[in-house]
């Protein structure tokens, strides 16, 4: 009786997500120790500014990662939608709303080209949007060469810097809770989510139980598309201007934060829940790193610790419950 | 019959290099040139070498996206060592690259053979990790050309017998590769050696390179050789190496470093802007993957078929 008991709060405390949340805790507390102003409300809803466009794309890529594909070409997408809205707005003048649909448009047609190419022709993943990843910033390159472009209507900008109402709820935050609330459902609600995690766990039997893999893999690659146009959309207007090297390395923070969030590389687990956490830990750690003036490329660092440390410790963890498991059976 | 298609595809890379040329030199008078072509060579030289090194790597179904800033760690490195302590000798240094990028593509090689993490995410992490370290040790700053010895920046450029001394490298990692295509053949042996020592010899290529790179370009910044992890890439993908792993040849690389080395040079020959390279360089790794597949597709067909008959 009493080691079942002992056994069941040693597996709720090494469940990934109770980990996560506690450091989570811990970057609070050495955020707040660094900052005497971070514990501030306005404050953290401020700081949230400089993750929400990487966690909408999270969202999308945790599905994609569930089904044991990847994609690394979205800082791509986001390059190419910013451009396209830069151009329409520079030389068409076109204003907000046609901006907004421009950039979703993009971000969309190139997601439906990478499905295309991944599911029809069958080509993996890994080398379509690796090619991607240029080929989309390259274009980018193409078009504005070495300019930026700054001339964004003024009611452009609400949707990157504004806040709802009179409060100092950012727009873009309250506009992540709402995916991030829709995303969990599907995961964990829906058919669809558990067709995604059928295909992670074993795609052929997937297939032989009746679900159109294809269908589901391209329908996720349109997706991360179609959300990394709004993430570009979101981010250009926060920064109000367009230059080719814009989000440049941001797959990899994407990524990290999806696989710290619990989610396994090779597909088949995850839970919205990790992810949402992991999304707050690594935002408000950059957060953190930023109060005490580290450079961008030094953060790069962690971030590369971070991701291999974050795929080793749910692994070994697994490990050491079963090895634990097994010793009790044996008792 | 494998064999022969293997034959045609790098039949159909070197025609289409000499293809490339002629036009190219038909647009641009200054392009058949030998002091050009020499350019061209000691460029792609150091392509050559590093992309021998993901050759390999590839060769095992993984991929290195951290070469580039193995080879700007590297060289940063010896640089800012060469430019604080001038004496010690070249030799030491060329021994010291060597052994900062074996210490890099080892730490790559332990992460992916001995805890199985999947090559795109280890290098994915250490891309980020070393990139950083170039920033970290150098605080951000260059080291230029006024600030290296004569005998650092002609390393590259000493000629051996009429060949450059970068071609001559080159040469000897191609029969290195050689040797591990046959070792390769015989996996099952010990597999975490042989998923290990790609990225370990990778590693130690791209040190050297590094070397040669900043005495080259008499240079050493934190963006050194910021494309190169794609340039690598395409170039083995070009030459027939299929993505998944376990098949192409050296020569089909070394045609394909040859052909992006042409398209590079001819880019700045015609006038065309540099900001070209890094979409048309996408492209061309899209194009080639496409090709590849399809062409593996269909001789499975044919080795099917003929299995029907």
């Amino acid at each position: 009786m009493k080691s079942t008991k002992t056994m069941s709060i040693w597996h709720i405390l090494m469940q990934w997500e109770v980990i996560l949340f506690f450091m989570l805790v811990v970057v609070i507390v050495v955020n707040s120790s660094l900052s005497p102003y971070f514990l501030d409300l306005n404050n953290i809803l401020r700081t949230t500014f400089n993750f929400t466009e990487k966690a909408i794309i999270v969202l999308p890529m945790m599905f994609i990662i569930i089904c044991a594909d990847i994609d690394i070409s979205v800082a791509g997408i986001i390059a190419l939608s910013s451009c396209f809205m830069g151009l329409a707005s520079q030389h068409l003048g076109a204003g907000t709303p046609a901006l907004i649909f421009i950039g979703l448009l993009t971000g969309l047609s190139v997601g439906i080209l990478n499905g295309f190419i991944i599911t029809k022709i069958g080509i993996p993943a890994i080398a379509v949007t690796l090619a991607g990843l240029f080929l989309f910033r390259g274009i980018a390159y193409v078009i504005l060469g070495d300019m930026a472009v700054t001339t964004y209507p003024e009611s452009f900008a609400y949707l990157g810097q504004g806040c709802i109402g009179n409060t100092r709820i950012p727009f873009q935050l309250v506009l992540f809770i709402i995916l991030a609330i829709i995303f969990g459902i599907v995961l964990h609600k829906t058919t669809y989510g558990r067709k995604l995690f059928a295909i992670g766990n074993n795609s052929t039997a997937a297939r032989f139980s009746g679900i159109n893999v294809d269908r589901i893999r391209f329908f996720n690659f349109a997706l991360i598309g179609l959300l990394s146009g709004l993430a570009s959309v979101l981010l250009t207007s926060r920064i109000g201007s367009t230059r080719p090297n814009i989000a440049s390395g941001w797959e990899l923070e994407i990524i990290t934060i999806v696989v710290l969030g619990g989610v396994y590389i090779f597909g088949g687990t995850g839970s919205i829940l990790g992810v949402v956490i992991s999304i707050l830990m690594v935002g408000l750690m950059r957060f953190g790193m930023g109060l005490i003036n580290v450079p961008g490329l030094v953060m790069n660092i962690a971030m590369g610790f971070l991701l291999i440390i974050a795929i080793l410790l749910p692994g070994s963890l697994r490990e050491l419950q079963s090895k634990i498991l097994t010793k009790q059976q044996q008792q | 019959m494998f064999e022969k298609v293997l034959k045609k595809r790098e039949f159909t890379l070197f025609v289409l290099l000499v293809f490339l040329i002629v036009i190219i030199s038909l647009r641009s008078p200054r392009f058949l040139n030998i002091a050009n072509f020499r350019d061209i060579l000691d460029d792609t030289a150091l392509l050559a070498m590093v992309a021998m090194g993901q050759f390999m790597v590839i060769l095992i179904a993984g991929i290195d996206l951290s070469v580039g800033a193995e080879v700007a760690l590297a060289g940063m490195s010896v640089a800012l060592l060469h430019q604080y302590h001038p004496e010690i000798p070249i030799f030491a240094i060329v021994l010291l690259s060597i052994l900062i990028g074996f210490s890099l593509g080892s730490f790559n090689g332990i992460l992916v053979s001995l805890l199985g993490i999947p090559p795109i995410i280890v290098t994915l992490g250490t891309m980020g990790i070393y990139r950083g370290f170039v920033f970290v040790v150098s605080g951000g700053t260059w080291v230029s050309a006024h600030e290296m010895s004569d005998a650092f920046k002609n390393l590259p450029r000493g000629g051996f017998l009429g060949v450059s001394n970068l071609l001559f490298r080159a040469g000897r990692e191609i029969y290195g590769v050689g040797g591990n295509e046959i070792a390769s053949q015989y996996v099952g042996i010990n597999l975490k050696k042989i998923k290990y020592l790609p990225f370990m010899l990778t590693g130690s290529i791209c040190g050297l390179v590094g070397l040669l790179w900043v005495a080259r370009y008499a240079s050493a910044q934190s963006d050194t050789a910021l494309g190169f992890n794609l340039q690598t890439i395409a170039a083995c993908v070009v030459g027939g190496v299929s993505i998944f792993g376990g098949s192409g040849t050296t020569l089909g690389v070394l045609l394909g470093v040859l052909l992006l080395g042409v398209i590079n040079n001819a880019l700045t020959q015609i006038n065309i802007s540099p900001f070209w390279q890094m979409g048309l360089q996408g492209l061309i790794i899209l194009v080639a993957v496409i090709i590849n597949t399809i062409m593996e597709r269909r001789t499975q067909e044919l080795i099917i078929r003929r299995r029907n008959l």
